[in-house]
This record gives C-alpha cells, sequence and structure tokens, in this order.
C-alpha cells in the first residue's frame, strides 16, 4: 500500500489504520496522564497530583512493616515463576505461563484483598494467587498433568485457573451478585462486608464475557471489581489488534469508574485496588482497573516472542522492572537495607527448593482416578466404563 | 390423529387437571419454598412470566431477589449462574428458545459441565438450564429446534425432559435438587397440553415422587416394536400404537426415555428384548445424535434379541426448515407406522 493510498483511507475513516510492520506513532511505554503512579521507574515518589492525590490515603496505612512485607512478596513471586519457567525447560512442566513484570500488577491487588474477598483468575495471577495463601507447589498440578487446578479454591477465596480466556469474568459477577443476596454488603463490619475481583488480561477484553460481565455488573451495582492487566501483548497481537480505546475508558460506558493504574508499581495497583474494593464492599458498585504493565517473557513457555516483538521495546520496559523499582525506592527510605534483601533472597531460595522438590516427587495420579469427579452423583455410564477400564487393565497383570 | 394425552395419576381427592406448563411453574414454585438458595434467572421472567408465562406469579411471589430479569445475553446468563452457584445458590436459568442457547454452549461446556470433574470433586454446580424446545408451532428460524445431541454428548451435565404434567412437576423438582448440572427440555409444543397432577397439601416429599429423575418409563405395553422416544414425540408414538391395536396391527410399546443423559439402559434392553424390534423416535437429526446413540447401544447389548435393524424416526439432517414445511420435516403417524412396518417386514 502506497502512502497516497493510506491517506485516501484516512480521508474516510476516523483513524487511519497502521499497516503492522510500522512503529507505533506513540510511546506505547507510555500511560499517559490519567495514570495512577506513585513511585516513578528509578524508586523516587512522584508529587502528589490531581490523578494521585484520592489514592494517597491508602499508602499513608502502609508502615514499615508492610512495606517490606510488599518487597518480600515481589522478591518471593519472582522467584515462584523463575522456578516455574526452570521446571518447564527441564522438563518437568508441560507449560508454563510466565508473570515476568507483572509482580507488582498483582501484589497489589493481591494485598489490598481482604480474607473474605474472592478472586477469579485468569491462569498468570501465581502473584495472586501467592497473596491469597495458596502455596505454589499446588499451581504446578496442572502444568504438569496432575491435574487440571490442584488447589481448594474455598480455602483461600482464590479460584481455579481459568484457561478460557474471559469466562472467569462472568463467574465473578454472579458470584458477587451472591454476596449482594447473601447481604454481605454495605454493612459497615470490616469482617463481614466482601468484594470480588476478577483478573484477565488486555486480550481479554475483546471477550463477549468480558463485556457481558461488565454489563450484569454494572445493571446489578454488583461488588466486584475487574482487573485488566493490560501487559501489551496478546501472545503474539499487541493493543492495536485488541481495541481502540484503552480498557480503563470503557468502564464509562458501561456506567462504572474506570482507572488506569501504573501495573509496575506496587504501591499505586494496591492503592487503586484498595479503593475500588472498598467501593465494592460498601455497596457502591463495580470499577474496572487497568493496570498498565508488561509482560517481560514470552505468553507461554511454548510461545516465541521474538518473532514478533522488538527487544528494544523490552529494554524499556526492563527499565521500568516493578521488583527494582520497589527494592530501590525501600533501600534509599532506609526502610530495608542489604542484610535484609540477603534474607529474603535466601527465603527465595528456600522457596524455590521446596517448589522444585515437591514438583519432582509429585506423583502421577493413578489412571483409574481419571474417571472420579464427573459428576457429583453416581452416574452409569462413568462406572461402567470405570469399571471396563479396571477390567481391562487387570487382564495385563500376569 | 388421536390427540389423547396420557393421563398417568389416577385422579384422587387432591389431584386436578393442569397443563404441562402449569405444572413445570408449579414444580419450581416447591422447589423455590423448599430452598431459599434456589433462584431464577432469564430474560423476561419477571413481570412477564416468561415468553411462554412458565415462571408467571413466581416474581411476584418470591421478589425480584429470587427471580431475576437478566440482561439478554445467554453467556453472561449462563456464566453469572455460575458464580452464584459457587456462592451456594442454585440457579435455574431460562433459555428463551432453544436455537438461542448457543451463545452460552462456551459456558455451559467449557465451565458448566466440568467445573466438578476439575475441581476434583471440590465445586458442584447445582444448575437447571430449561430449555423449551422442538418445532410444530409455526416458529420462525431458531424457534423450533431439538439441539438436545450436542448436551448428551457432554460429559459432566444430565439432560432430561417431560412429556407429561406428572413428570413437568416432579422432574423439575429433581433436577432443582440434583447437585449435578441438568439441562432440562422443555416441549413447547406441548406446554399447554392437559394431564391430571396430584400436588397432594403442603409441600412434597421429593421421596414420593413416582420416578427418578434417571428413569425410563414404559408408557404403552406392546409385544412386536419398541419404540424409544421422549418428550414431544411421546404423544405421536402413542397415537401410533393406538392406531396400530384399533387396526390388530404390531403391538407397540412405547418407551418414554425421560432421562437422555443417562439413558436408563436397564429399560431399553429389557423392553427390546421382549419385542425383538426398536425404532427410535424423535425431532432431532438422526445424524451423529441421540439416535445414534440408542441403536449403537441396542445392537450391542440387544443383539441376539433383535429380529431387525434398528431403525431411526427423526428429523431430516438439514437446518430446520421454514415452518410451511414443519408438517412434514417432523415425524408423524404416519412415519412412525411406516418404519414399523418396515421392521415387521423382517
Amino acid at each position: 500500500m502506497s502512502d497516497d493510498d493510506v491517506a485516501a483511507v484516512g480521508s474516510t475513516v476516523a483513524a487511519p489504520v497502521r499497516a503492522s510492520h510500522e512503529p507505533p506513532e506513540r510511546d506505547i511505554t507510555d500511560g499517559g496522564p490519567d495514570m495512577v503512579q506513585f513511585l516513578a521507574a528509578d524508586g523516587t515518589r512522584v508529587p502528589l497530583t490531581e490523578v494521585n492525590s484520592p489514592y494517597a490515603a491508602y499508602l499513608d496505612e502502609l508502615d514499615d512493616e508492610a512495606l517490606r512485607g510488599l518487597l518480600r512478596d515481589l522478591i518471593l513471586v519472582r522467584r515462584v515463576d523463575s522456578e516455574g519457567f526452570a521446571l518447564q525447560r527441564q522438563g518437568e512442566l508441560g507449560l508454563w505461563p510466565s508473570l515476568l513484570g507483572q509482580e507488582a500488577a498483582q501484589v497489589g491487588p493481591g494485598r489490598a484483598m481482604r480474607p473474605q474477598d474472592y478472586a477469579f483468575p485468569g491462569y498468570r495471577e501465581h502473584g495472586v494467587a501467592w497473596c491469597k495463601g495458596v502455596p505454589p507447589e499446588n499451581l504446578l498440578g496442572m502444568f504438569r498433568g496432575v491435574n487440571h487446578g490442584g488447589w481448594d479454591s474455598q480455602a483461600n477465596n482464590f479460584h481455579l485457573y481459568t484457561i478460557v480466556i474471559g469466562n472467569q469474568m462472568l463467574h465473578a459477577v454472579g458470584y458477587a451478585l451472591g454476596v449482594q443476596k447473601d447481604g454481605d454488603v454495605a454493612t459497615g463490619d470490616p469482617g463481614r462486608d466482601t468484594a470480588v475481583m476478577a483478573f484477565t488480561g488486555d486480550g481479554g477484553t475483546a471477550q463477549g464475557d468480558f463485556n457481558e460481565a461488565l454489563v450484569f455488573a454494572a445493571v446489578a451495582n454488583a461488588p466486584v471489581v475487574f482487573y485488566v492487566q493490560n501487559n501489551h501483548w496478546a501472545i503474539s497481537e499487541p493493543n492495536e489488534r485488541q481495541f481502540r480505546v484503552p480498557p480503563y475508558r470503557r468502564a464509562d460506558g458501561f456506567g462504572f469508574p474506570g482507572v488506569r493504574v501504573d501495573g509496575n508499581d506496587v504501591l499505586a495497583s494496591y492503592a487503586v485496588s484498595r479503593a475500588a474494593l472498598e467501593r465494592a464492599r460498601g455497596g457502591e458498585g463495580p470499577t474496572l482497573i487497568e493496570a498498565f504493565t508488561y509482560r517481560m517473557g514470552a505468553h507461554t513457555t511454548s510461545d516465541d516472542p521474538t518473532k514478533y516483538r522488538i527487544s528494544a521495546e523490552v529494554d524499556i520496559w526492563k527499565a521500568k522492572d516493578p521488583v527494582d523499582r520497589m527494592r530501590k525506592h525501600l533501600l534509599a527510605e532506609g526502610v530495608v537495607d542489604e542484610a535484609w534483601l540477603r534474607e529474603v533472597e535466601a527465603e527465595a531460595d528456600e522457596l524455590a527448593r521446596r517448589i522444585r522438590h515437591a514438583c519432582q516427587t509429585m506423583p502421577n495420579p493413578p489412571h483409574e482416578e481419571m474417571f472420579e469427579h464427573v459428576y457429583a452423583e453416581p452416574h452409569p455410564v462413568v462406572a461402567r466404563e470405570a469399571a471396563e477400564f479396571a477390567d481391562y487393565h487387570a487382564g495385563f497383570d500376569d | 390423529m388421536t390427540s389423547t394425552t396420557p393421563d398417568l395419576t389416577t385422579p384422587t381427592s387432591t389431584a386436578q387437571r393442569t397443563t404441562i406448563a402449569k405444572a413445570l411453574n408449579a414444580g419450581m414454585r416447591a422447589a423455590m419454598e423448599r430452598d431459599p438458595k434456589v433462584v431464577l434467572m432469564g430474560e423476561d421472567i419477571g413481570k412477564l412470566g416468561g415468553v411462554f408465562r412458565i415462571t408467571e406469579g413466581l416474581q411476584k411471589d418470591f421478589g425480584e431477589d429470587r427471580v431475576i430479569d437478566t440482561p439478554l445475553a445467554e453467556s453472561g446468563i449462563m456464566g453469572s449462574a455460575v458464580g452464584l452457584a459457587l456462592r451456594g445458590y442454585r440457579p435455574v436459568v431460562e433459555i428463551q428458545f432453544d436455537g438461542f442457547v448457543y451463545p452460552a454452549f462456551d459456558q455451559i461446556v467449557s465451565q458448566v459441565a466440568k467445573m466438578h470433574y476439575r475441581s476434583l470433586g471440590r465445586l458442584p454446580l447445582p444448575i437447571v438450564i430449561r430449555i423449551p424446545y422442538g418445532g410444530g408451532i409455526g416458529a420462525v428460524e431458531h424457534h423450533s429446534e431439538s439441539n438436545e445431541s450436542y448436551f448428551i454428548h457432554t460429559a459432566g451435565l444430565r439432560v432430561a425432559t417431560v412429556s407429561t404434567t406428572d413428570d413437568a412437576y416432579w422432574m423439575m423438582q429433581q433436577a432443582i435438587a440434583s447437585d449435578d448440572p441438568v439441562v432440562l427440555y422443555e416441549p413447547k409444543r406441548r406446554y399447554h397440553e392437559r394431564g391430571v397432577l396430584d400436588l397432594g397439601g403442603g409441600l412434597p416429599d421429593l421421596a414420593d415422587a413416582p420416578h427418578r429423575l434417571d428413569e425410563a418409563v414404559v408408557r404403552a405395553e406392546g409385544s412386536d416394536v419398541t419404540v424409544l422416544t421422549y418428550g414431544p414425540m411421546v404423544k405421536v408414538a402413542l397415537a401410533a400404537s393406538q392406531a396400530s391395536e384399533l387396526e390388530d396391527g404390531p403391538s407397540i410399546e412405547v418407551v418414554d426415555l425421560r432421562s437422555l443423559s443417562p439413558l436408563d439402559t436397564g429399560v431399553i434392553e429389557a423392553s427390546v428384548a421382549r419385542t425383538g424390534r426398536c425404532i427410535t423416535l424423535s425431532e432431532a437429526q438422526t445424524f451423529t445424535s441421540i439416535h445414534s446413540e440408542l441403536a449403537a447401544h441396542v445392537q450391542q447389548h440387544c443383539f441376539y434379541s433383535l429380529e431387525a435393524p434398528v431403525l431411526r424416526v427423526g428429523g431430516y439432517n438439514i437446518p430446520y426448515p421454514p415452518s410451511r414445511h414443519e408438517e412434514v420435516f417432523l415425524p408423524d403417524l404416519d412415519r412412525v407406522l411406516h418404519a414399523v412396518e418396515t421392521v415387521m417386514a423382517y
């Protein structure tokens, strides 16, 4: 297509479509003036502005212990992720979806939730799982092919991973409708009022289920927070292939607030999530949060991002690293020192060893177990096939 | 064609004549009275009572909190029903017409059917998906389908259908009480047919139900040919059985499957063992369908009893045609009797 052709097309449509090989016209690493941020990429506190000041009070509640806790989470979650990646490369896992680069985008909301708040993840929310208290080794079963979800979701109020993109957004809304019916909203009892948090990515915003979830939540004023981690890549497709209007601005059309937050700034993602969760628990309805972040690794271990994105883009985001940012900040503030960091690194090493050991010693399930739990009540077809299967294999015993 | 609706209960002092539609309504009402966690969801089910009025009066009596008019989005309804069930509710979802279930197909197949399995039994989803189905009402496209084969193919779902007022009342309650997801098909053409229903006094005990949810019932006894059928076609099969009897033709046994998944194979096999001949009868297209499963099952398990191949009488393997064709598209008395003649000729 010549430049003239582009101009001709551009005269008839609202915005000219750029060819996919051209660099973006705008800086995709810049979240723009609406983005809530408290920590600059170099770890310094940014001044209070009209945009971030409504959330500042939540940070005042964080004492040094809580701040150290956030950094510890970031470091440990990154180690969980790198161990998952390594286990896949060594053949212990069939697949691993890395969260590298999204640690702060997940630890913020993870720590903003109360125990009674219920999270509905996609499949990359290892950081949220960590904050909700799901043992990381329990995440491995599904990636090792041992089960489809090896944790008790009701024990930690963290639902099983959902692989079909966007399905879980509606589950979150339905759960929130149940919370409403139970009267667990706006009672003023901090141990009772409950919010639900639904996680997806930029790719998920294109799904019908995502948009239906926003409609259903809006009309019911449901206590739910939609949390979109815009990591800029839906496997190989950039934001430009997903939407023309950034996700946070879509909320306005559905009738509730939308906020863009710096997803690489754990203080910002924490504070914005706190505000949205309190709104939900207080009966004020849903919020859509877009965490502006970046998928530093591949979509999963089966993906090769060098085929579709340039390393310069990755380098820019490397300079915005969420873990380094919080580490620099707390070092500069004197909240942590090198000795504390060494302790956490040692803790991370021990955690990695624990995960590795759990993975390597995870037994294959007995094959007859594949017939279990298809139905809650007895079912003749499953029972018959299970019996035939057992008989068939018993024939090889001799 | 004779138009006999079987009265399957003996009238008693508390029995009354009612319709399948009203019996379904009464079943939901009883379930809602029994369990406060039962909630109804769907399009237009509140003030309007649903486009077929099956939920009529329930919002007025149970409130908007338990009878929920949803936005017009089937995946949204199904997905939020999943969330409600995870929170401990028992949603009963109305799909307005058979052909409108497909936007919810992903949620049904990927989530509803699999949640108990993938959670290792921790997360049952006691959801009832009500679908008015079948043709014969002169409707426009997408309003007359018999798409039950999609759901019987899906492990994790139970699929059942009603053909009498009695079943409408009891099976609705049994489906709602089940800890498994149940797709409950309602023969829309027969909604307003009457039968006798004994509501007794007060809330019934489910243990008193005349049949289990997954039980097949012999509606007419016969000795020459078994017709395996359900829902809308039970009436056609019974008419064929009576017509043949009046003409001293072959003796036709009518088995109302009621449960399409799982199948009550005991009743099916016992009947075919008696008659030696089997016809499957349903509005569903025959290719890779409930017909196929029944034929395969009967040939495998009744092989030495069979005097003739199993024949399938169903919808032709085309999209549901414009309604001016439906009188020849839908199986009728003549097609059933023709199939009976064919199997008797072996």
